[in-house]
């Protein structure tokens, strides 16, 4: 028998479609934290010292949190090759603009304490923030335009057409998306900031954190409620899918329809827990950040980027980039992805290796574990940014 | 001159990887340079090894954070330069990719937080771990990149399927223990050894010269010298191992190398210098070398190594056989359920040439009518540029031998402890190795052009031409994106050239002076510094 026969094709493609989930989501909870912080940065310090602070609660493990981003890049390679390669060339100036913004940010950390002048530390802090804020808005108006559609095409030879530009990205639901994910990644680093700072840095993260939560909760619920009541229009596979077959985008016929974003929750109503879960990780966080649960409010949190997340995966399944121009082009799970034997490889490699690089990273955390504050930079003004 | 969007693409991509590649090999190579001097610390207890760390390991910093910034653009330009190639070959290459994030990313990114915060958190040995972690994540790195592009150059394990349109996997064993990028991968890490070697090398020689910081300089460039001297002998030692891998699979990429355009008897001269002519195709003059090329590039006396001229009468025949190839493939695609076996079985047989009918895609829509004249255009298109592959080639080799003779010196010096003979009589010497730093950069980045540039016209070789591998995209596109990824690398390159003249201006914590002080960890050592990193 040959080994990778060991799983079925279909189950790997299912396998893969949650990894790909885990992936974004991995990024989202650890390197969101990063990206929020980097968005409050000017706002939540003021002095210097405070901002070496903030900078601090981060600094020593912002840079493994950003391999996440990469892995997902390399991993959607991987098992969606044509994901891959239409995304990333259909959103290209928005790639551009993420990749650009977001190589400010290993120069931002490392460089701004490297000279004691004012003007150089203020650029790098602004340099912080664009490589933070820029990449959360541009990540949730990516979100928003594949929810609507992507107005791509296939030739036979499966060549892409894009047919869409830059400034078409952004429309009014995919602008909202962004402001969520930006305030839902802000609400993260505040919270994060609550467990890590002290002081009137605290103090603020709360009131930005409540802010971002409140702000978060009204925008994923108008969201939801656009794609309820069709003004976001899904799609739906409308003849046969084998989940076995080979990749081919084009040997399925598909439709835009309205409200098909909400077929997987009328089918299944329990799934309506996915959606409960960010409602109920908003609020949570939102209500806790009053008292005192710092560790509490984080997992809260967590959850609320997690739900929010699996709603939009969960909503489009089996899609997950649909084609406005060519609905049966759309790429779905079932349609494209790798081969059954690199699927079954690359989940060898993941089971391998991802539990190894829970463990040590959760063991940098703890050593690196602790509040961060005035006195500690001051002690440690050698190693620390 | 009309840029098309394949030639921005191109120039997008050599430029920000030859960028990347600015900050890599220094990275691989001080990375296992700093674990090293961290052992000795560990093992021997003496302070200074542990200020040597902390010393190189500012610079390494300054460094560091422009590779990984830079890698940021390699890990994705693929899809958004490259989509077909990325549709293409997503199902072997990507792997390689992945892996690169699970296992190398991932350790080399959270122990360099513990590398550079974790002095007062760790024990020493722990803190020896993390470095060697960070050590081997950069390594593995290199690793796992030179195996997807060992496999662009080799593409072996996989073969092409009419119905998906793209490459598939079917033995990821051999993708992995591909020779090409085994050979590639072990010329690569060395030569990041040699760049690391001869920037700590140049370094205490300048600080000998200036008669400063003199017991860092001194055991620092004992180790960059030893060390150095490996890994020149290896780098050279394995590059020809390269060539002769090139020699197996990439004949054409080995011809231009030479400059050579036409098959001679076996043993091959060696061209020391030649002037190619690439209108008349042929050189018009040259200084040979007799049998010397011959041998190393087949380790026989009677192989005999094909000529330019040669090579491209062997692609006639391959596009010849490729249009066959794309026909079949034509009419699978339009009825893949009810196509005749026989149109499989003619493209199965005819399938290894297809990339070659792609070919002949600029010059005619159909392949199978090409005229002879379409035929011979696409045949000659096969040929990169030879003057810019031969002199790049040779600068590259100079180099080596170079470093070999440079690092040789000074480990002769070091070795007997006439490191003192240096400062007071052989000054020239350290005033060599000063100016030698920038010189593996050169070596590196010439290395690549060769790889790369001499691989054109293939992405993958023999399978799928780069004019093909292109998105969907408008020369306003790129040009953006490229001149926004010149004006932002290059202003963060001045920066990181700025921080590191500064921070080796600034040179090592020295401790009191040997023999006559107490133990170092009685000594407040982070008092004495001259400026503190704030």
């Amino acid at each position: 028998m040959i080994l990778y026969e060991m799983i079925d094709y279909s189950t790997l493609k299912i396998i893969w479609w949650v990894l790909l989930g885990v992936l974004l989501i991995g990024f989202a909870v650890t390197d969101g934290f990063d990206m929020g912080v980097g968005a409050l940065l000017p706002f939540v310090a003021e002095t210097d010292i405070e901002r070496r602070v903030v900078i601090n609660t981060i600094g020593p493990t912002w840079e493994g949190n950003q391999v996440w981003f990469i892995l997902g890049g390399g991993a959607i390679f991987a098992a969606w090759p044509p994901l891959y390669a239409i995304s990333f060339s259909g959103f290209y100036l928005a790639m551009f603009v993420v990749l650009a913004a977001m190589i400010l940010r290993p120069v931002a950390f490392k460089y701004r304490s490297k000279r004691p002048d004012p003007s150089w530390r203020t650029s790098w802090d602004w340099a912080l923030f664009i490589g933070s804020f820029v990449p959360a808005l541009v990540f949730g108006v990516a979100v928003g335009n594949v929810l609507l559609g992507v107005p791509f095409s296939l030739d036979n030879d499966l060549r892409m057409t894009y047919e869409g530009s830059f400034f078409g990205l952004f429309s009014p639901f995919s602008l909202l998306c962004g402001l969520l994910s930006v305030a839902m990644l802000v609400m993260h680093g505040s919270v994060w900031l609550v467990m890590r700072a002290t002081g009137d840095i605290a103090v603020r993260a709360r009131r930005y954190g409540s802010i971002a939560a409140l702000l978060a909760i009204v925008l994923f619920a108008l969201g939801g409620y656009l794609v309820a009541t069709g003004y976001v229009d899904g799609f739906r596979i409308t003849s046969e899918i084998d989940p076995n077959m080979q990749a081919n985008p084009l040997a399925k016929e598909a439709v835009i329809e309205d409200g098909a974003w909400m077929a997987n929750y009328e089918a299944y109503p329990w799934l309506w827990i996915v959606p409960g879960m960010g409602f109920l990780g908003l609020f949570g966080a939102l209500v806790l950040l009053q008292t005192k649960m710092e560790m509490l409010i984080f997992v809260f949190s967590k959850w609320a980027v997690t739900g929010i997340i699996a709603t939009v995966g969960i909503s489009m399944f089996p899609f997950i980039l649909p084609s406005s121009v060519q609905p049966e082009a759309s790429l779905t799970v079932w349609d494209a992805s790798s081969t059954h034997r690199t699927l079954f490889n690359m989940l060898v490699a993941v089971v391998i290796f991802l539990p190894i690089i829970l463990v040590y990273t959760a063991w940098v955390y703890k050593v690196l574990w602790g509040k961060v504050d005035e006195e500690t930079i001051e002690r440690d003004n050698h190693t620390a940014y | 001159m009309e840029l098309s969007v394949v030639d921005l693409s191109r120039l997008q991509f050599a430029m920000t990887a030859l960028y990347h590649f600015l900050f890599v090999p220094l990275t691989i190579g001080l990375s296992i340079l700093l674990a090293t001097m961290e052992t000795v610390y560990v093992m021997t207890g003496r302070e200074i090894w542990k200020r040597m760390v902390k010393f190189w390991g500012t610079l390494f910093g300054i460094n560091f954070v422009l590779g990984v910034a830079t890698g940021l653009t390699m890990e994705f330009q693929f899809g958004m330069n490259w989509a077909y190639f990325s549709q293409y070959v997503g199902d072997v290459f990507g792997a390689p990719l992945a892996i690169e994030g699970l296992m190398a990313f991932f350790l080399e990114a959270t122990f360099v937080g513990l590398f550079f915060f974790g002095w007062d958190k760790l024990s020493k040995r722990q803190h020896l771990a993390a470095t060697w972690a960070l050590a081997l994540g950069t390594n593995f790195s290199a690793l796992w990149i030179l195996i997807a592009n060992g496999w662009m150059q080799n593409p072996v394990g996989a073969e092409f399927n009419p119905d998906t349109m793209r490459m598939e996997v079917n033995s990821f064993f051999e993708v992995l223990f591909n020779p090409v990028a085994q050979a590639k991968f072990v010329h690569t890490v060395s030569a990041g050894y040699v760049t690391a070697a001869l920037f700590m090398l140049g370094i205490s020689a300048w600080y000998m010269l200036q008669g400063r910081h003199l017991q860092v300089a001194k055991r620092s460039m004992a180790i960059a010298s030893a060390f150095g001297f490996a890994s020149a002998l290896s780098v050279v030692v394995l590059g020809d191992e390269s060539g002769y891998e090139a020699n197996l699979n990439q004949k054409m990429k080995l011809a231009t190398i030479e400059a050579m355009w036409h098959t001679e008897p076996a043993p091959a001269a060696f061209n020391v210098v030649a002037w190619p002519d690439m209108e008349n195709r042929e050189n018009i003059f040259a200084i040979e070398v007799p049998y010397v090329m011959g041998l190393i590039a087949t380790r026989s006396l009677d192989t005999v190594i094909p000529g330019i001229h040669e090579l491209v009468d062997q692609s006639k025949d391959r596009i010849r056989q490729g249009a066959i190839a794309w026909d079949a493939l034509q009419k699978i695609r339009e009825n893949p359920d009810t196509v005749s076996d026989d149109v499989r079985e003619t493209f199965k047989y005819n399938a290894t040439s297809l990339g070659y009918a792609y070919l002949l895609l600029p010059y005619t829509d159909n392949p199978l009518e090409a005229t002879t004249e379409q035929i011979d255009a696409a045949a000659w298109s096969t040929v990169p540029d030879v003057l810019p592959m031969f002199y790049a080639f040779r600068i590259m080799v100079a180099c080596g031998f170079f470093f070999i003779l440079l690092t040789s010196v000074f480990f002769y010096y070091s070795s007997s402890g006439k490191l003192d003979v240096l400062v007071e009589k052989r000054r020239w010497l350290l005033h060599v190795a000063v100016w030698s730093i920038p010189l593996p950069w050169i070596a590196c980045e010439m290395g690549w052009f060769v790889a790369e540039y001499g691989r054109q016209p293939w992405i993958i070789e023999s399978m799928l031409p780069t004019s093909a591998a292109v998105s969907s995209l408008s020369v306003t596109e790129v040009l953006l994106t490229l001149a926004g990824f010149v004006v932002l690398y290059s202003t963060l390159l001045v920066i990181e050239i700025a921080l590191m003249i500064k921070y080796i201006k600034i040179g090592p914590e020295d401790g009191a002076p040997a023999g006559t002080s107490p133990p170092a960890s009685a000594q407040p050592v982070s008092g004495a510094a001259p400026v503190p990193a704030e």
